[in-house]
C-alpha cells in the first residue's frame, strides 16, 4: 500500500484550516496521510502536528516557497513526497501545483473533487451543471474543493520531520501590487457579499463594503455588473468567466441568478438572496430568501451584524 | 520570430441546458463552441506575434467534429490548424502526454491556452504540459507584455504580481481586461479554405476513467421571506442556524 500525502495549504505564512479537511478527505481514501508543509520557516508546520489522522508532518523547508513559481514548487515537492496519490486544496494556485505535480510524476490529476467513496472521486463539471465520478487505478493528484469535508479534530500530537529541499525556480516576481484595500479577494475569502445590477450604480457598492467589512468578507459582484459599470473591475468577477468560488456563506444582492453566475457560486454552502423580483432563478438556489429591495435590507443587515460582531 | 501555439478545446455552448441521460451527459443537442478562456488566449497569441513576428498554430486534440474550433480560431487569425485526432475519453495524463509530443514536433516556443476549460473547469492541462515539456509555468495571467521573454501579470495572495517568465513558456490566460478581436469577411472566408493537419500520436493508457455523469443534487428549498426588515432575522439564523458567522 502506497502513502496518502497532504500538501498543507499555506495562507498569510501560516497553515490554512483547510488542510484539516484534506486530512478527512485522505483518510475516505484509506489512509492516514503525510502532511507535507511547504515552508521557509519549518516552525509553521508545528500548528499541522496537533491535526488528528495525521500519520506525520514533513516541514519541507526551502527558499523556493518564498514565492509561487509552479516548476519551482512542483520540483521542491517531489523531492521530498514518498510515491503514492497526493491531496492539495482547490484553490487556483494549488489546482496549479497539483498539476504540475502529477505530469512529474507521470500521473492524472482529478480536480475540484466534492466526494470521495474508495477509489471513486466526484467533481463538478459543465460550471457545476452536473457531476462527473471517475474511478483512480493508481496513484493520482486530487485537489480537493473547501468546505465540503468536515476538517479533522485537533488534539493529536504526531511527528514533525524538517526535510530541507530545493525547487528550481522558473520565474521571478518583479514585484507584488497589493490590492487597494485590505478587504480579501473573492477567491480567498470564506464569505462572500457580491452586488448585480439591481444595485443601480457602482456606487451603492459602498453599503456591501460596509458589511463585509463588518464580517470579514469579499465583495464580489455579477457579470452584469461589471460589464455596465466601469468601477467594478473584473478581479470581482464570480461566475463563468470570473471566479469559481466556494465559501461558507454568499450573499448575493441584486443578483438574479443567471446560469453565468450560478456556474460561479452554486457549491457554496449557504447562500442568502436579496432579491425584489420574487421570480428571480437565485432564489432556487437560496438558502435564506428575502425578497425585497436592497435600499430595505442591508440597512437592517448591516445594523444586526454590527451588534453581532460588537 | 517566434513560433507561437495556442491550445484550443471544443466545449458546450456554456448557456446550453446540459442533460445526463443514462449515467452519462447526453451532449448531442447542444452547440459546441470554442471554451471562452480559449478567446483570450487566441487573443494574447496574436499580440504576441504583432509583438515579436512569427506565426501562431491553434492546436486542439478530438475527432473530426472539433475541426469547427479550429476553423474558428484560423477566421479569428492564426496562421496553421493542427488537431491530434483521437474520439475516445483519455485521462489528463494521456491528454497532455500527447500535446507535449505535438508541441516538440510543432517546434512550439511559447504556448497560450485559456486558464480553465467550460467543461472540466480544471485548468490542468497548462501546468501539465509545461512540466512535462520542462518549461516555465504561470496561470491565470490578466496581461502580458512581450519583452525580456514575457512579463505577465497574475494574482497572487493580497493582489497581483507582476512576473518575468523565459521562454519556453506555457501561459493560461484570464480574461483581465482583454477586449477579443473578433472575425471578419476576410476571416471567414480563408477558414472555410483552410486544411486541418491532422496527427496521429499513439495514446498512453489512463489511469483515471469516467464512472457516471449525474446531475448536481437538489438543494432543498430554503427559507424565504418578505421585505428587508427580515434581513434581522436571516442574519441571526447565519449566526444561530448555520453557524456561519
Amino acid at each position: 500500500m502506497t502513502d496518502t500525502i497532504v500538501i498543507a495549504e499555506i495562507a498569510k505564512g501560516t497553515i490554512h484550516a483547510t488542510t484539516s479537511e484534506l486530512v478527512t478527505a485522505a483518510a475516505a481514501m484509506g489512509s492516514a496521510p503525510i502532511v507535507i508543509v511547504p515552508c521557509t520557516d519549518a516552525s509553521i508546520a508545528d500548528a499541522a502536528a496537533s491535526i488528528q489522522g495525521a500519520s506525520k508532518v514533513i516541514a519541507a523547508k526551502s527558499d523556493a516557497f518564498a514565492h509561487y513559481d509552479a516548476a519551482g514548487w512542483a520540483s521542491a515537492l517531489d523531492a521530498v513526497a514518498p510515491a503514492g496519490t497526493i491531496l492539495t486544496a482547490a484553490t487556483p494556485q494549488s489546482k496549479d501545483l497539483a498539476a504540475r505535480l502529477a505530469a512529474r510524476r507521470n500521473l492524472s490529476v482529478v480536480q475540484d473533487v466534492v466526494a470521495i467513496n474508495g477509489n471513486q472521486l466526484t467533481s463538478p463539471v459543465y460550471s457545476g451543471k452536473a457531476m462527473q465520478t471517475v474511478a483512480l487505478s493508481g496513484p493520482a493528484v486530487v485537489s480537493v474543493r473547501a468546505n465540503v469535508f468536515d476538517a479533522a479534530p485537533s488534539g493529536g500530537a504526531c511527528e514533525v520531520a524538517v526535510v530541507d529541499t530545493t525547487g528550481n525556480m522558473a520565474t521571478a516576481v518583479q514585484e507584488f501590487m497589493a490590492r487597494a484595500s485590505q478587504r480579501l479577494d473573492v477567491a480567498e475569502a470564506n464569505i462572500i457579499i457580491s452586488g448585480g445590477r439591481g444595485m443601480g450604480s457602482p456606487d451603492n457598492f459602498v453599503h456591501l463594503e460596509a458589511i463585509a467589512d463588518t464580517i470579514g468578507a469579499a465583495v464580489g459582484a455579477s457579470r452584469a455588473a461589471v460589464d455596465t459599470w466601469e468601477a467594478i473591475p473584473h478581479s470581482m468577477q464570480v461566475g463563468q468567466t470570473g471566479k469559481t468560488v466556494n465559501p461558507n456563506l454568499y450573499i448575493a444582492v441584486g443578483i438574479s441568478g443567471a446560469i453565468q453566475h450560478l456556474a460561479g457560486m452554486r457549491s457554496s454552502k449557504y447562500i442568502v438572496a436579496i432579491n425584489k423580483d420574487a421570480d428571480a432563478p437565485i432564489f432556487q438556489h437560496a438558502d435564506y430568501g428575502i425578497v425585497g429591495t436592497w435600499e430595505d435590507a442591508l440597512p437592517v443587515l448591516q445594523s444586526t451584524l454590527s451588534s453581532m460582531m460588537a | 520570430m517566434s513560433n507561437i501555439v495556442v491550445l484550443v478545446k471544443q466545449v458546450p455552448d456554456t448557456n446550453a441546458k446540459i442533460v445526463v441521460s443514462g449515467d452519462r451527459v447526453d451532449l448531442s443537442a447542444v452547440k459546441k463552441v470554442m471554451s471562452p478562456y480559449d478567446e483570450f488566449a487566441v487573443e494574447t497569441a496574436l499580440k504576441h506575434r504583432e509583438a515579436n513576428g512569427g506565426e501562431v498554430t491553434a492546436l486542439t486534440l478530438g475527432g473530426a467534429g472539433a475541426d469547427k474550433v479550429l476553423k474558428d480560431a484560423k477566421a479569428i487569425g492564426v496562421d496553421h490548424i493542427v488537431r491530434i485526432d483521437t474520439e475516445d475519453e483519455h485521462d489528463s495524463n494521456a491528454l497532455q502526454s500527447a500535446l507535449a509530443t505535438v508541441l516538440t514536433e510543432i517546434g512550439a516556443e511559447v504556448v497560450y491556452c485559456g486558464k480553465s476549460a467550460a467543461d472540466t473547469g480544471a485548468g490542468s492541462t497548462g501546468p501539465g504540459i509545461a512540466e512535462r515539456l520542462g518549461w516555465a509555468s504561470v496561470s491565470n495571467v490578466i496581461s502580458v507584455a512581450f519583452e525580456n521573454g514575457l512579463t505577465v501579470v497574475a494574482p497572487s495572495e493580497g493582489g497581483n504580481a507582476r512576473i518575468s517568465v523565459p521562454l519556453p513558456a506555457v501561459v493560461s490566460c484570464d480574461k483581465g481586461d482583454m477586449k477579443v478581436r473578433k472575425p471578419n469577411v476576410k476571416g471567414i472566408m480563408q477558414a472555410k479554405k483552410a486544411k486541418v493537419e491532422v496527427k496521429t500520436v499513439a495514446m498512453q493508457g489512463s489511469t483515471v476513467s469516467v464512472v457516471a455523469h449525474s446531475m448536481p443534487p437538489a438543494k432543498p428549498a430554503g427559507k424565504s421571506y418578505e421585505g428587508g426588515a427580515a434581513a434581522a432575522e436571516v442574519a441571526r439564523l447565519l449566526r444561530d442556524e448555520a453557524n456561519v458567522i
